[in-house]
Formats: structure tokens, sequence, C-alpha cells
């Protein structure tokens, strides 16, 4: 007997009395015995629990988490503070053991959370509509490319050197398939070359894709590259992290088309980067040609208000190839984290996170850079992350401030030569003043 | 009526709470925070507060508490969604993936320090690959459909990489809907193959479409008929002499654990839905993880970064000159991988084939209960899943989706309705291996109950669901008058 299985022997004798077979092994007889696997699968035998919660320890415990760490990294990923509510709420098995909410009288729970996840993310991002979110930000933003294709019927995606290195990977693999042409814009100083833009957005450009806050933590002019996109006739793709949208001007207030962005920080764990949370929201005009799923109010038969499922013409189960996407499963219970994040910090507390996180950065941005040899990298503004310029190796200073128990930074060599002396370094509403001298400290005689 | 009471509750959180509430506690500040504002240009900046609820603590819990109970899930309701796999989803899962050093890991940490997490994923593709007979797994998709989209695109580059121009992805007519739709997206034409009498592939129909153009054929195995295909080994010679690769759709996987592996039968790329046969929760609708395994010929296309084992040390191998790229912003839902990892060590080889071996049992027994009050779709005995027809029941005016409401009403969630497309009035059920006889037994006198009602009060059965927190909903209004977000007015 194994504890996840219900039948017993004598239940199973009973079972196949009923159904008139001689033997489970009768039931398989349309798998051809040349298909058949002659031995047993080649793998660990069962481990009782408790021995598996020992392993299972030991190899958590050989990770660098942010409990045991002093964390300073960002790139895409962030320490945010995580209220305890959350993994109460979530872990309701009602919840958690749901599936996707397709006969609505008797998911009208997630039903309802979806439709307050998408009413929150509409309100942060300035815009109309958001949908019930898609893998991660990375997917969302590959999504949006191929959306933006779709609305303009034009063939090349204009991305700022300031999207993140890995999003910009994701975005070459989706559009690889039906041969979407990517261009770059420099941003030789943290922020899009101004110059280079108007030459590189043209008759051919589906849309122009901005990241802000970016990559290298510098806050771009959303607003001018919205007049540049749509002079050109593309449309303008913003990625953005919405937990600072607290403090920061709502993209779609300065003219973006469609927002999307990792919600990661909106209450989700690091977990080695993922499951996250992909976010997108859009005008109104592009409802019909967005991608995964949408919830919409409606009414009963005897007129209260309910929730379903709703434009579903465009989804992969019925319209199959020439669905706007071929997303199935998205990331409900994400998108209830960061629904019940938004509950918890509401008008206020967003406002506060995004305040302490500037500030914090800020304090720690001057704090870094009056050590001898380091330097802010950019003289753009910034938020809660940016780039330090180091007078030794990057990768060798982390190694040596992991013995002090920080996470020092990301090392930005691997994404681009020209910053090979560069760390980014992030600065979450966690980390206190204390924390933040005590790196200061580490890292000056790490340097030194 | 009572105040509130979990029947009526019908609020939203914007219609909870009053000004100046608050449910948050944070720290005042230590550093300065005017300055760090002046900093940034004005325009910069949100010049007044998103509106966001302000509401208490207790007003959150008792609110997502209360909507939890408008939910069913499989703690506390049975599921038989076929095709959809809904068992039971361990505790000690949940546990594992909030440790510390898993969960707050950070994505980017030096690979040093996150030995163990790349450690676990390194060890849980190797059991993956071994459960499919699969020569290498990745773990980076995000979700079945994300698994097909990669596994496409590798067949595109193998082609791309043998020089072959190749346009078209047969897909049979029985398919799940993300197949045709992923292989789209991968920039190819999509030609639907027939489905013979038993739902099994028209061997005829699949030969004319085989021609030098056709870069892949994609199919379920199970099929989603809830049949093994008996004449699979022969349908992928086919389409290996005609040069075509073959996918398997992994979806049904449970009906199959030690007992047939995708790639001992040809398959030349399959994936793997971690919510569905390796236990991690399906949450209402994700998060999913869909790992792609494949054969050696392809092993050159997996996403980058691949997991790689140098001595005793873990890395990330990002040196993969013909990968297809990137799918997701970091390395796969590991949060999944850890729940997927505990199930397999906790099962091991023996409880993965008692899985299947389970699994197989529940359905034909539910099949048996039920082939003389319903049509069947295919002649048993099933795999995992059987499919029966609401035919009969169609003539007396009852539809299947009618007979799924009414089973919400009976305490069930419903089966999968009108899906395969190629079953009149479709009623797909899948019991799973957790289920004991005592749970089936209830579901199946249910189902009867059902099909008597038909015959003597179909009435009845059209007006559930009524024990629900709404009654049928408009589905015509919800599409026509999209309202997509709360606006302050019901």
């Amino acid at each position: 007997m194994q504890r996840y299985l219900s039948n017993t022997a004598d239940e199973q004798r009973a079972m196949l009395e009923v159904i008139g077979a001689p033997s489970i092994e009768a039931l398989l007889a349309r798998v051809p015995a040349t298909a058949r696997l002659p031995r047993p699968l080649d793998l660990p035998s069962a481990a009782a629990e408790m021995d598996l919660i020992a392993e299972m320890r030991r190899l958590a415990a050989a990770n660098a988490d942010a409990d045991g760490y002093t964390c300073f990294l960002g790139g895409g990923s962030y320490d945010h503070f995580v209220p305890g509510v959350i993994n109460h709420m979530i872990l309701r098995g009602e919840f958690f053991t749901a599936y996707t909410p397709y006969q609505p009288e008797a998911s009208q729970g997630t039903l309802r959370t979806i439709y307050e996840y998408q009413t929150m993310i509409a309100e942060l991002t300035g815009m109309d509509v958001a949908n019930a979110s898609i893998y991660d930000g990375a997917s969302s933003l590959a999504e949006a490319a191929l959306m933006a294709q779709s609305v303009t019927g034009r063939t090349e995606i204009v991305l700022g050197a300031g999207v993140n290195p890995l999003y910009r990977r994701v975005v070459a693999t989706y559009c690889g398939g039906p041969g979407l042409r990517l261009r770059d814009v420099p941003a030789p100083e943290g922020v899009l070359d101004g110059a280079a833009l108007p030459k590189l957005v043209g008759a051919k450009t589906a849309a122009l894709v901005v990241q802000s806050p970016n990559f290298y933590g510098c806050l771009e002019d959303i607003a001018s590259a919205a007049e540049i996109a749509h002079a050109a006739g593309a449309l303008l793709v913003v990625v953005t992290d919405p937990v600072n949208l607290g403090v920061l001007e709502a993209p779609g207030k300065q003219g973006a088309d469609l927002v999307v962005g990792e919600g990661q920080g909106l209450g989700v764990p690091l977990s080695y980067g993922g499951p996250y949370l992909g976010v997108f929201a859009a005008k109104q005009e592009f409802v019909r040609r967005m991608p995964g799923r949408l919830v919409g109010a409606t009414v009963d038969l005897d007129g209260r208000r309910g929730f379903v499922l709703t434009l579903q013409t465009r989804e992969q189960h019925i319209r199959r190839a020439k669905a706007t996407s071929n997303i199935c499963t998205n990331v409900a219970l994400c998108a209830l984290m960061a629904t019940i994040y938004l509950a918890i910090l509401g008008k206020r507390g967003l406002s506060r996170v995004g305040e302490l996180s500037l500030a914090k950065a800020h304090y720690a941005a001057e704090r870094l850079a009056r050590i001898p040899g380091v330097a802010l990298r950019f003289g753009a503004p910034f938020f809660k992350e940016f780039t330090l310029k180091l007078p030794k190796s990057p990768e060798r200073v982390v190694a040596r401030l992991a013995r002090d128990r920080f996470l020092a930074g990301v090392p930005l060599k691997p994404f681009d030569r020209k910053l090979a002396d560069c760390l980014l370094v992030a600065v979450t509403e966690k980390r206190t003043k204390e924390e933040i001298d005590a790196f200061a400290e580490a890292l000056a005689k790490a340097v030194a | 009526m009572p105040y509130d009471t979990q029947s009526t509750y019908d609020r939203l959180l914007f219609e909870l709470g009053a000004p100046g509430r608050i449910a948050w506690s944070l720290p005042e500040p230590d550093v300065p925070v005017d300055a760090a504002r002046a900093a940034v240009p004005a325009r910069y900046l949100r010049p007044a507060p998103p509106e966001l609820p302000e509401v208490s603590e207790l007003d959150v819990v008792r609110h997502y508490s209360r909507l939890s109970q408008l939910n069913y899930g499989v703690d506390t309701h049975f599921y038989p969604l076929g095709s959809c796999t809904m068992k039971y989803n361990p505790k000690i899962n949940e546990d594992m993936a909030r440790v510390p050093g898993f969960a707050r890991l950070h994505p980017l940490a030096p690979q040093a320090l996150a030995q163990g997490a790349l450690r676990l994923m390194h060890e849980l593709a190797s059991m993956l690959a071994e459960i499919a007979g699969m020569d290498a797994v990745s773990l980076q998709p995000a979700a079945g459909a994300q698994g097909e989209l990669a596994g496409v695109l590798m067949i595109k580059a193998y082609h791309d990489a043998n020089r072959e121009k190749r346009t078209k992805v047969l897909v049979p007519d029985s398919a799940h809907g993300t197949n045709p739709a992923s292989t789209a997206i991968a920039g190819y034409q999509v030609v639907e193959v027939k489905s013979d009498a038993n739902g099994g592939v028209d061997l005829l129909d699949l030969e004319g479409h085989l021609g030098p153009d056709v870069a892949a054929f994609m199919i379920t195995m199970p099929n989603t008929l809830g049949n093994f295909e008996p004449r699979i080994v022969e349908i992928i010679e086919m389409c290996h002499a005609r040069g075509a690769q073959v996918y398997m759709d992994g979806a049904n996987l449970n009906a199959i654990l030690g007992i047939a592996r995708p790639g001992d039968l040809g398959f030349d790329v399959c994936h793997f839905n971690l919510h569905k046969t390796f236990t991690t929760p399906h949450g209402g609708g994700g998060p999913g993880a869909g790992p792609v395994g494949v054969k050696a010929h392809l092993e050159p296309f997996l996403p980058t970064p691949v997991i790689a084992k140098r001595g005793e040390r873990y890395t990330l191998d990002w040196k993969r000159p013909k990968s297809i790229g990137k799918l997701q912003a970091f390395w796969g839902n590991f949060g999944m991988h850890v729940r997927a990892y505990t199930y397999v060590r906790t099962m091991g080889a023996d409880g993965l084939r008692a899985v299947s071996e389970n699994a197989v049992l529940n359905a034909n027994y539910i099949l048996k209960r039920l082939e003389s009050h319903y049509d069947l779709a295919a002649p048993g005995p099933c795999m995992h899943e059987c499919v029966l027809s609401a035919r009969r029941q169609k003539k007396l005016g009852v539809t299947a989706m009618d007979i799924a409401k009414r089973l919400l009403d009976l305490g069930f969630y419903a089966p999968s309705t009108y899906f395969p497309l190629i079953v009149e009035e479709a009623l797909m059920i899948e019991p799973t291996e957790t289920e004991s006889k005592e749970t089936l037994d209830a579901f199946c006198d249910a189902m009867i109950q059902i099909a008597k009602e038909a015959e003597t009060n179909p009435e009845l059965i059209r007006q559930a669901p009524v024990t629900t927190p709404v009654r049928r909903l408009d589905q015509t209004k919800a599409a026509r008058e999209p309202n997509l977000r709360w606006s302050g007015k019901r």
C-alpha cells in the first residue's frame, strides 16, 4: 500500500470482479507486448517521509538563500517583503486544488479573485484591461510582441537595450516562429539613445519596447518614446515592475499601448526564478487580440452577479490553430498571491513599499559610491536598482562578499561585455540602514 | 437572511473597507525619503496613490476565506475532469517547496551557492528522462503548452540544421487545442488527421498526408479518448520513414508510468505536465510546469541554459550554439520542480507503476458501471480515462452540459464536456488513482441517478445547479458586454 493510493487489495479485487477482468494486467491488453517496459523503472526506491525531509533539507542547505544572506540581487527578481497572510490564504485547499474555472458555478472563488486581480492591475498600470496572468515577465513580453505583429501587420520589433537581456532572449525565441525581426536601440548612458531612436522606429515597426525602470535600474522617458512610436504608427510596449507603481507614474498615463512585466514582487516567493507572474495589460481596443484568459462579470438566471471566463473565442481550446496564443495554463495561484498582496498593502501600503525601496536604494548608492574606486556607472535617475562600476572583478568581489554572507549583486559581464567591470545592485524596502552600512564596509574591504 | 452567510457572499474586495483602514505593517524609514524622491524627475512620479482598497487584515482574511468556499477543489470534492488529471496534491510537497533554501533562493545567486537547487533540477531531469525513455530533459518550459512550443521549435531547428524545408505539422482531430495553437505559433501550417471509428488515428488518412513537406506528427498518448493507440509503433515508423519527427503530448502520461515509455515506442520528443502526472497543484489555472524530453539527435537544440554536471559541480551551461533559445526569464518553474521531485522520491518505481495501475483500474470501473446508462465513445477497456456520450440523453432534452451542472448539485465537480471534439455530447471522465472505490461508487450512483432523471424529470436537470452560490450564468452577456474590471458600479 502507498498512502496516496486509496484502493486496498480487497477493493481492487471487488472492482475487477465488477469489470469482469481477471487482473489489472488484463486491462492493459491494448498496450502491445512489444511496447511494454520489460523491467522496473530505474529510480531511487520510495523514501519514507521523514528520511526524505532530512535529505531535502540538506539539499536546501547547499543554497545561499535570502534568509541566510543579506540580499542585494535584482535583475528581474526582487527580495520584497511577503506578508504572512498570503501563504495562509493560498494554502486553502479550495483555492489550491481547484482547476481552471470551466464550471463557473463551482468556481466563483477563483473567478472573483481573478476579476479583482484584473481590476487592480489595470488600475496600477493605468490601462483599460488586464488579462488573468501569463507565465512570467519574459513570456508576457514575447506575447506582446506577437500581438503587436497581429494588430499592426508589421514585421519588426524595436527593443531598447535597457530591456532585461534574459527577456530579449525569450522574445527572440518566440519571434523566430513567425519570422519577426528584432532591432536594438543602444543605451550607452543607461537609458535609450534619443538620437538613435527615431531612425530605428519606422514603417515596418510593429512595436517599440521600453523597460522602465530598465535592466540597469534607470528610469526611461516613456512619454517621449510613446510619441516616437505613435508617430511611426507603431505600438508602445512598456515593461515594468508593478511593485514600483505605488510611486511611479502609470505607464498607461504616459502613452503605453501595452504594459507587461514581472509581478513576482507582488508577494510571490523568489523560488529560484519561478513560478512567477506575467503581467499583461492593454488598451480597450486590443481586448479581442489579447493572449490568455479573461474573466468578466455577468448575471445568473436569477439576475445575481456572477463571473465567468469570457471572450474565449480568442483561446486555443476553441480557435485551435487560429488562437491569439497557445496559453492554456496561466499562473492563477500566483495571481491570487498578488491580489492578496495588493489587498493587504492597499492604497497607501504599496506607496510606502515604493518609497522605502526608493529611499534605501538612493541611500545605498550614495554610500557605496563614496568607496574609493567605486562609482555609479550611469547618471540617469534610478529607482530601486543601480549599476556600480568596481575597481576589481565583480565576480571576485561577489565571491569575496559571499563569505561575509552578502549576496552582493549581479555581475553584468555575462549580459554586456562593455559592462564587464559593473555590478547591478538592488535595494528593496527589506534592507535596513544597518545592513546597507555593513555592506558598504564589506565592499570597501573587498575592493581595497 | 442572516448577515453575510456563505450562501449569499457576493462582495468584491472593492466593496469592503473604509478610508484610512490598513492591513499592513511596514517600518518607519531609517534613511532620508524626501532627498530620494527629489532625485526622480517629477513627471516620472505618480501624482496620487493608486486606487486600491483600504481594508484591515481581518477584512482580507475573511474575504478570501469566504471566496475560497465558493470553489470546488480536490481537497473538498471529487474532480472527475478528463484529460486534466486532478489528483490529490500531497501536503509534504508544499512543505518542501517552502523550505527557505528553495523558496528564498534568488535565481541570479552565484551558481556555486545554488548547488542544492541545481542538483535537484539535474536529478529530476534524469528521473523524468528515465520515466519517459528519453535521452535528455529540459525543465525550463513553464507549462505543457510552452513545452509543446519548445518541442516544435526543436523539431524545426533540427530540420533547418539538415537543410530541409518542411512546412506542415500533422495533428489528429482529437487533439488538445494547444497542439495546433503551439504549432501555428512556431510558424507551421497545421493539418488535421482524421480519427477512425474507434478514435484511433486513421492510418490511411495519415498516409495520405505524409508528404516531404511534413515536419512532424503530434499525438497524445494514450489518446484523448482514453485509449492506447495499438498501432503506435507502426505509426511512428511510417512517419520516420518519410522524414517526419513524432511528438508526444504527455498530458496523459499518468496512464503509463512504468508500463510503457514514449522513447522506447519511438517518439522523438515529449513533454510532461508536472501539474498533472506529478502532483503539483493546479491552483485554479496554474502555475504548471512543462518539462520537455528529447532523443539524442534533438539534444543540441534544447532551450538554454542546460544544467550540466561536471565532476561534483552543477552549472548552467549557456554554450549551446544550436539551442532554440530561452522560453522563460530564468530556469523554469523551480517551485514546481521541488514538488515533483518530492513526489517521485516518495513514490519510487513501484509506487509510480501502482499509480498507473490504479488509474486504469478506476477508469475501467467507472466505464463498466456506466456503460449501460450512457453511450460509450469507444469500446473498453480504456486506459486512465473514459469518454461517454450523452447522445441518448440529448434525445430526451438533456445535454452533456446539463448533466455536468446536475453533478455539481450532487456534490461532484463535472467531467470535461464537449471534448474531444469528435464525440457528440462528450463527457470525459478521469477518476485518477488517488480516489477510492467508495468515492467512485458514489459518483457512479449519481451519474446513474441523472440518467434516470433524464427519463423521468429532465426539467430537474435543466434547472441545475441550484445548490451552488450562483445558478447558470449568462455567457453571452459576458462576451457581448465585456465587463472586465470593477468600476464602482454593480
